[in-house]
């Protein structure tokens, strides 16, 4: 009976495949539609990710510098580093002290002789501190900038986070874009997915009235067509899959040399596991949802004549 | 068994196909079904083939009730029906063998046991040897007989034929009916309707005349005259 069950099943795919291969120009054609409308997304999905991938992620980039007035004693700023450990969302905190800055000045600036003229350390303690990688959204930096200007002795906080926060917005931005282009082109593949079973229902239609003659449910007849659906839908995704691996090979190149001009290594990666995994599912499903609708609707309309 | 009492069929478009029709069909009895053109014949196989469902009256086949059977159910009744066309119904683009064997492949017959089905019931057809050609490659008269195999090949209770002779010389169309006597002799209801008196006469089988959607003279109707049904 369970063999039964999955020879059928095996028949059912290994038919709807041949019946795409007999008919290659046909099924290019639509996978080729298919296809496009999915590597939109994914390539999209792609540069999303390669922008925060050459921008070394938002967390990092975030930090708040505290400069303390010049009269606060180091002791006192350690302190208050310590309490500022204790806060929840803070990551790390570093005591850059101002006998510290002085001497990196003095070995980086080339100005040396001029900082020998001068009587005193111009130079305040600072402290530089990050937050947690879940704790850096402008309410959680505002808060915290708040928190460590309360404190007598701090001069001035400075974020350096605006271009982060910017950046931030503009990525958020292409993910809605992102969301709204795979809602948009998913639909698209459904129409084309369920257009096309349609036409294959309607040409099939003397071998469907015969098969319901001899006794062949519903789910019998639907299932050649489901199969040819996600058949449809797994073929246009690897072949979007292709086109944006194929976009990044074409790609690679001029992204690493102008990444070179600003002295970076960076190199422009391909699709992942995880990205393929969900252009294939994504395909796979509106190809079985596609031709799920197209059979339910058509198949209905067809009985046997006699 | 088949027991048909006072069946009546009236299509959407108001035509009333059947009139309260009564009769009954025993367990492997064959049985013709004539009458001109329009009188019904065609109506009383839809309804046993549960192409249509009775209007009124008490349609029973094999202890299903047509009238009330659901239709989850109807794939499972119609695999106990063998259906024969006038006009064959093969699917052109499948070899001889593919063609036979859709009943089974719809029951789920292994493929040994379909195997050996498919080769018996082409056998009692005479086309054994031919399970590799495409229905095109045949004479009209065999393709006739390759509908008749797939009729038969998932060992039905019923077999049901319309018009099965209408495209067949004389001699051809005898041959067929005696297939489906020798089908009737082991057991199997069969139901051929056919406006060829030449045929019915042919064969001392009860015969069930239909006109203007009754049954003429109740089920144990006499032969009509070659001519009553022209």
């Amino acid at each position: 009976m369970i063999a039964g069950y999955f020879t059928h099943h095996a028949q059912a795919l290994l038919g709807s495949l041949g019946r795409l291969c007999r008919a290659p120009f046909a099924t290019a054609l639509t996978l080729l539609v298919i296809g496009l409308a999915l590597a939109l997304p994914l390539a999209l999905a792609l540069f999303v990710s390669n922008a925060m991938a050459a921008t070394g992620g938002f967390t990092g980039a975030v930090d708040v510098s505290v400069y303390f007035k010049p009269d606060t004693a180091l002791s006192r700023v350690q302190q208050l580093a310590r309490d500022t450990r204790a806060r929840a969302g803070v990551a790390t905190v570093q005591v850059i002290s101002s006998a510290d800055a002085l001497a990196e000045f003095r070995q980086y600036s080339g100005f040396g002789a001029a900082l020998d003229a001068l009587g005193s350390n111009p130079l305040p303690n600072v402290l530089h501190v990050r937050p947690a990688p879940d704790a850096s959204g402008a309410a959680d930096l505002d808060a915290l900038r708040h928190y460590l200007a309360a404190w007598p002795e701090v001069d001035t906080v400075q974020v350096d986070a605006e271009w982060v926060l910017r950046f931030n917005a503009i990525l958020g931005l292409l993910r809605r874009v992102l969301g709204i282009a795979a809602v948009l082109l998913g639909a698209g593949v459904l129409a084309v997915i369920g257009n096309t079973i349609r036409l294959e229902i309607q040409g099939r239609r003397p071998e469907i009235e015969v098969v319901r003659l001899v006794g062949g449910s519903t789910g019998f007849v639907r299932r050649p067509f489901l199969y040819a659906g996600m058949l449809y839908g797994l073929g246009g995704a690897l072949l979007a899959w292709g086109l944006v691996v194929l976009a990044v090979l074409v790609l690679r190149t001029p992204v690493a040399t102008l990444a070179q001009l600003y002295g970076s290594r960076y190199a422009l990666s391909g699709p992942g596991v995880r990205e393929v995994a969900v252009v294939l599912g994504a395909g796979v499903a509106l190809g079985w949802l596609g031709a799920w609708a197209a059979a339910a609707r058509h198949l209905r309309r067809i009985e046997p004549r006699a | 068994m088949i027991l048909f009492e006072r069946v009546s069929k009236r299509y959407r478009n108001g035509r009333e196909a059947l009139r309260s029709a009564t009769f009954s069909i025993d367990r492997g009895e064959m049985v013709f079904l004539t009458g001109r053109s329009g009188a019904g014949k065609s109506t009383v196989l839809k309804l046993i083939a549960l192409l249509e469902r009775p209007t009124r009256g008490n349609a029973v086949v094999n202890g299903h009730n047509l009238a009330t059977l659901r239709s989850r159910h109807l794939p499972a009744y119609r695999r106990t029906l063998g259906v024969v066309f006038q006009e064959h119904r093969l699917l052109d683009d499948r070899p001889v063998f593919d063609n036979v064997a859709l009943p089974l492949v719809v029951s789920g017959v292994s493929p040994p046991e379909m195997d050996k089905r498919v080769r018996a019931a082409l056998d009692q057809v005479g086309l054994l040897g031919k399970e590799r050609l495409l229905p095109s490659e045949l004479s009209v008269g065999e393709q006739q007989r390759v509908g008749i195999a797939r009729a038969v090949v998932g060992k039905p209770a019923v077999l049901i034929a319309d018009e099965p002779t209408g495209n067949l010389d004389p001699g051809l169309a005898l041959e067929v009916m005696r297939l489906f006597k020798r089908f009737a002799d082991v057991g199997v209801t069969v139901i051929v309707a056919t406006h060829d008196l030449h045929v019915v006469h042919e064969f001392s089988q009860r015969t069930i005349v239909l006109a203007d959607g009754q049954v003429q003279g109740g089920a144990e109707a006499p032969l009509p005259s070659m001519t009553a049904v022209r």
